[in-house]
């Protein structure tokens, strides 16, 4: 096999970018919940990072891109596992994967590392943490590892119907969000919501974590050209277009609404962008990711109020941005995909009806899987040994609670001279 | 004597513990508080959502001084920290009835 020197250093740069994400999500999301919570959030980030990052080299590759199981698409064999037989190319991708598999598994495992930490937002402040990991591990094999290889895996049965991804708009971004409300359903929701004022408790962090996530995400949708080339420019390109875009909506739906844009709603605009653009960026011009943009920013600034009218308490409205936004872009790739770009031609480009259909279709099926596999592993979880925190656990704090740390010591023991 | 304390605006300390240096006041002891008043408080929004703020931040001034000086304390106390709008605080005075300067051991008006 013939590899290109170039490609595999962008993957291979890419693959940082993608992993530093979650950090940056840890701290998006830490800066959302109050400050005696910030600590289990971020440790539910970064716990993650270890249990996928093992899970996917032993398992979890293997079964999303290895060889398909039956041939029909549905999940791939173990002949991955512990990163064995290597030196094969991945299943499906033919010649034109001009880097090792190694690296491909390497940057796949960042998205399979990030996915689940996702998930954090819906249920902050209230999960035990052992049954988090037990879910997580669960997920990732049931949930994550299957709808990767329908949508990723050339192999797939999604992928084969022609449904398009091209970064994980079907696979992250709506698998996460509908495992979040599912999960957020079974747990309920954190006592006094909604009630009682739980306003973020440092947006600044929740602003600093956005610029990590923004920095991250070129990697997470340039990286999926796979190569470094004019796929990947026009897929990074997109993906700036489209944040900047949201960024503008979304604080100009706050502008018209509340009278005042605000910080956290730029930093919640971005987000919506960049998951918006994250399945789209390979298949759009610059038409196309604008208008994207804009939706996605316009449209999750109104969803994030939904929640209230469902009674669901999805704490840090991962339902909101991600389901929402991932929607957004996976169905609009069905209106604005042009073959100028990547893939096929969408309703505004001549391709008719049928690449819309495809979308649609797919979005339904990863959204349904995830929210019925996710409500069921948390159901299962729960009745075997308890989702939720104690009532006291919950009003001291998940901090002290669950990691016997505190975050901040100010004027307290760890300032005292 | 008597227990000197004010509820001020944080941004009108600075002119209080200034101006009540030039009437030579010993010593004073500040915290940061939070409360409600007349002025209430005001309104966050996150997403969307909108929360009430109702204790707004506000710094507390309390100084002990001897009954012959409260009358002064008190209108420089009021003059620094006037802005004539709604939230400028409270003073009041209180009676004390001992002191004593821990390191000498000086008791009453002596230790003030």
């Amino acid at each position: 096999m013939q590899f290109s020197v170039g490609d595999t250093a962008w993957v291979l740069t890419s693959t940082a970018l993608v992993l530093f994400m979650t950090p940056g999500l840890g701290f998006f999301y830490g800066g959302m919940v109050r400050s005696k919570h910030v600590l289990a959030m971020l440790m539910q980030n970064y716990v993650v990072i270890g249990v996928v990052s093992l899970l996917w080299v032993w398992a979890t590759y293997s079964l999303a891109f290895g060889p398909d199981v039956g041939g029909l698409g549905i999940i791939g064999g173990l002949r991955f596992a512990g990163m064995a037989h290597m030196s094969q190319p991945v299943p499906g991708f033919g010649s034109h994967l001009r880097i090792p598999p190694t690296v491909f598994a390497i940057f796949q495992m960042m998205f399979a590392v990030i996915t689940p930490a996702l998930i954090t937002g819906s249920t902050a402040d209230r999960l035990r943490f052992g049954p988090f990991v037990a879910f997580v591990i669960l997920w990732s094999v049931i949930v994550y590892a299957p709808v990767a290889h329908w949508v990723f895996s050339p192999l797939g049965w999604l992928n084969r119907m022609g449904a398009e991804d091209f970064a994980g708009g079907t696979v992250v971004h709506i698998d996460a969000g509908a495992a979040g409300l599912a999960l957020a359903t079974v747990v309920g929701p954190r006592r006094g919501w909604p009630k009682q004022t739980m306003a973020p408790h440092n947006v600044p962090f929740v602003l600093l974590g956005t610029g990590i996530l923004w920095f991250g995400w070129f990697g997470f949708n340039a990286g999926s050209a796979l190569g470094a080339n004019t796929l990947a420019a026009n897929a990074f390109l997109n993906t700036n277009t489209a944040t900047a875009a949201a960024l503008l909506a979304w604080i100009a739906v706050e502008k018209i609404r509340n009278g005042k844009p605000t910080t956290l709603g730029a930093a919640s605009g971005a987000v919506a962008g960049l998951v918006a653009i994250t399945p789209s960026c390979g298949y759009v011009n610059t038409l196309g990711a604008t208008v994207i943009g804009i939706a996605a920013g316009a449209v999750c600034a109104i969803a994030v109020s939904a929640k209230f009218r469902f009674r669901l308490d999805d704490a840090l409205d991962v339902g909101g941005v991600h389901f929402v936004g991932g929607i957004i872009g996976a169905v609009l790739i069905g209106i604005f995909g042009t073959s100028a770009v990547g893939g096929a031609n969408g309703l505004l480009y001549g391709g008719g009806l049928g690449l819309l259909g495809k979308q649609t279709l797919a979005v339904v099926i990863v959204a349904v899987y995830s929210f019925s596999v996710s409500w069921l592993l948390g159901k299962l979880i729960d009745k075997v040994v308890g989702l939720r925190v104690t009532e006291d656990a919950e009003l001291e704090g998940l901090d002290t609670a669950l990691h016997a740390e505190t975050a901040y010591e100010l004027g307290g023991r760890g300032s005292r001279a | 004597m008597k227990l000197v304390t004010a509820i001020v605006k944080p941004f009108k300390l600075e002119d209080v513990k200034e101006a009540l240096k030039t009437i030579d006041v010993q010593g004073l002891t500040v915290s940061e508080v939070q409360g409600f008043g007349r002025q209430r408080g005001h309104t966050e929004v996150y997403r969307g959502a909108e929360y009430i703020v109702d204790l707004v931040p506000k710094v507390r001034l309390d100084l002990v001084v001897s009954d012959e000086d409260v009358d002064l304390v008190l209108e420089t106390v009021e003059a620094a920290a006037r802005t004539g709008k709604i939230g400028d605080g409270k003073v009041w005075v209180t009676a004390v009835e001992s002191m004593v300067r821990i390191r000498t051991g000086e008791t009453g008006p002596d230790a003030i």
